[in-house]
């Protein structure tokens, strides 16, 4: 297992959240995807709508299940990729760049502090692959 | 049909067969008067219709047909789908004149012997369950599953209760968190435990006034009756819900042990699977509502009841929730299970409980050292393997389900439960012989050793197939959903 980009942060459920200038942008991680399989559709809110740190922001589907997708921060939605939208498999090969769900104006962007470092994502994967085998 | 053939037959539609002009019948000569074409413009000439001769169409068809799997043709382990065979007495039973030939409409004195069955296969149903009342209006599982439901929230209106969460564990079917939601109510999952139950201390904290029911699968798609289940009705009822009971998986308790008594207050029974009716296809199904006495004022209509004379009537429940389908239910599958209830008898149905749990513990035991059994407890109907260790070698469960087709066999049911990684779902039935089971064994060990071994020969398989592996990522990305002449797509 490789390790996780150290410039966002990380939820349990593997969403992840990088912060830039006012927005935020929303992923799940190169875990969540290699558990998932091939990805094949996304259900995310359109932009306006309010989400809630924690709260389930959406569901992606793949040729295995549909499992549901949290919200890593509070704030509106300003932005969904539409290019991940119309080629789910960008999120299998790019999870952390171009396979990005969404953009976020963070209500209050310390929320960040309460999400995981990489490191402690690194570890939380770790063990959870070391339970499976 | 030579390999060729075989996959010729598995790729190639009947459109592009044949040749122009060629037919499979000769009319003859017209022998009334011409008439003109009221509005010529209707006729089309664009339709590329396959123009073949009889034989072309007879082999077509017939060779298509020679490529369906089914359980007439082999061993069928799909998991929590109850694939047992099925007795072709029944299929003679129900092609009678008098069951096959009715018409729902005729004067109700005219099919009481129709009604007697039903009437009789409804105590057979609540004498099974240890319930009270059965509707056999639902047409399949899930909608036996939407019927007990809808049953549960009328019975509550009626007591003035407004309540709006359903409690689902993580490890019943999948189908229970649509009925929860198309029945108007919140979902709220439960976990499992480590031994695979219901785990009370998530319930305990789940469990309020708003809850209208906990919606349990036993055994559950662990294959593993559920320990606590009397500590569980008692929790459930104490808050006033409801305690109801996915049956689909009752092939494991039948004779064993009844619902009824176990606490529950509402059952939904899938005939298909466990009373032998063919599910194959997609159906016709059906799914009866059990129900204890205090939800059977809400049982949807007809309920087939007996007047004072004797004479069987079509009855509403007093509060009913109406009707569920058109007419009565799938009229011909009741026949078939009641043929299966009256030849197997008590004893036999109680057999079929044993064996079904015998077979599926005899592949637990011959399949445990090669695959990772994630609870450490004899199973009942099913076994569910994870596919973990074949996963750190790089081949995944659906690398396995698609080489078990290379051996002769159907896959089993494949990722699923969801809480089971990399999930194998097996389900023998009864009705499978051990040289089957063995022959079944053999290859799920001999492609254990191939995952070490060679796993590419996983990762490309199916070999002998009509088709290779099929990209199922791009057919949910990118459905073709009909056929298009090459010079129009």
């Amino acid at each position: 297992m490789t390790s996780s980009p150290k410039d966002r942060r990380y939820t349990k459920e593997h969403e992840w959240a990088r912060l830039g200038d006012g927005e935020a942008m929303v992923g799940i991680t190169d875990f969540a995807q290699e558990q998932l399989g091939d990805l094949v559709y996304f259900d995310l809110p359109e932009p306006g709508a309010q989400v809630r740190q924690h709260a389930k922001l959406g569901e992606v589907e793949s040729v295995k299940a549909v499992s549901e997708i949290y919200a890593p921060l509070s704030g509106e939605v300003i932005e969904v990729n539409q290019k991940a939208m119309d080629s789910p498999e960008l999120v299998n090969q790019d999870p952390y760049g171009e396979g990005w769900l969404l953009k976020v104006r963070p209500a209050d962007a310390s929320e960040m502090d309460s999400l995981l470092s990489a490191e402690d994502y690194d570890a939380l994967v770790a063990t959870a692959e070391g339970g499976q085998h | 049909m030579s390999d060729g053939e075989r996959r010729d037959m598995g790729s190639k539609l009947s459109f592009g067969r044949g040749r122009p002009g060629r037919t499979a019948v000769t009319l003859p000569d017209c022998d009334v008067p011409l008439a003109e074409m009221p509005s010529p413009s209707l006729l089309r000439d664009d339709l590329p219709l396959p123009e073949m001769s009889q034989p072309e169409i007879v082999r077509y068809f017939t060779n298509l047909a020679c490529l369906n799997y089914s359980v007439d043709t082999g061993f069928y382990p799909l998991g929590s789908c109850s694939m047992k065979y099925n007795p072709k007495l029944h299929e003679d039973l129900a092609r009678l004149s008098g069951f096959a030939q009715v018409h729902p409409l005729q004067p109700i004195e005219t099919v009481q012997g129709a009604l007697a069955l039903m009437h009789e296969l409804q105590g057979f149903l609540a004498e099974i369950t240890g319930m009270h009342a059965v509707s056999l209006a639902p047409a399949a599982g899930a909608h036996g599953e939407l019927t007990s439901i809808l049953t549960v929230r009328a019975y509550l209106e009626h007591r003035g209760e407004s309540r709006h969460k359903v409690l689902v564990p993580d490890s019943a079917h999948g189908t229970n968190l649509a009925t929860v939601s198309t029945a108007g109510f919140q979902c709220l999952p439960i976990a499992s435990d480590a031994r695979g139950n219901t785990d009370l201390a998530a319930l305990a904290e789940a469990l309020d006034e708003d809850v209208a029911a906990l919606m349990l699968t036993l055994p559950n798609t662990l294959g593993l009756f559920d320990q606590n289940i009397v500590q569980i009705a008692q929790m459930v009822h104490e808050t006033g819900a409801q305690l109801y009971c996915d049956g689909a998986n009752l092939n494991a308790l039948l004779g064993q042990v009844k619902i009824g008594d176990l606490g529950f207050d509402v059952v939904q029974m899938n005939l298909h699977k466990t009373f032998s009716t063919p599910h194959g296809g997609g159906g016709p199904g059906a799914g009866p509502v059990a129900v204890k006495a205090h939800l059977a004022p809400f049982l949807p209509s007809p309920f087939v009841g007996q007047a004072a004379n004797g004479a069987y009537v079509f009855e509403e429940p007093e509060h009913s929730i109406g009707k569920v389908g058109a007419f009565h239910g799938n009229f011909g599958i009741m026949v078939r299970a009641y043929a299966y209830i009256r030849s197997l008898g008590a004893p036999g149905l109680r057999e079929v409980s044993e064996n079904a749990v015998l077979n599926a513990n005899y592949l637990l035991a011959c399949l445990r050292e090669a695959y990772d059994l994630p609870y450490e407890r004899r199973c009942l109907h099913e076994v569910v393997f994870s596919g973990s260790r074949q996963r750190a070698k790089g081949v995944h469960t659906s690398d396995v389900a698609k080489r078990l087709i290379d051996y002769g066999f159907h896959p089993p049911t494949v990722y699923f439960p969801l809480i089971v990684d990399e999930a194998l779902m097996i389900e023998p039935t009864e009705t499978e012989s051990k040289e089957t089971l063995d022959a079944f064994c053999e290859a799920m060990l001999v492609i254990a050793r191939e995952a070490e071994e060679e796993p590419e020969l996983l990762r490309s398989a199916p070999h002998d197939a009509p088709l290779r592996r099929l990209d199922e990522a791009a057919a949910a990305r990118h459905p073709v959903l009909r056929w298009q002449r090459e010079d129009q797509a």
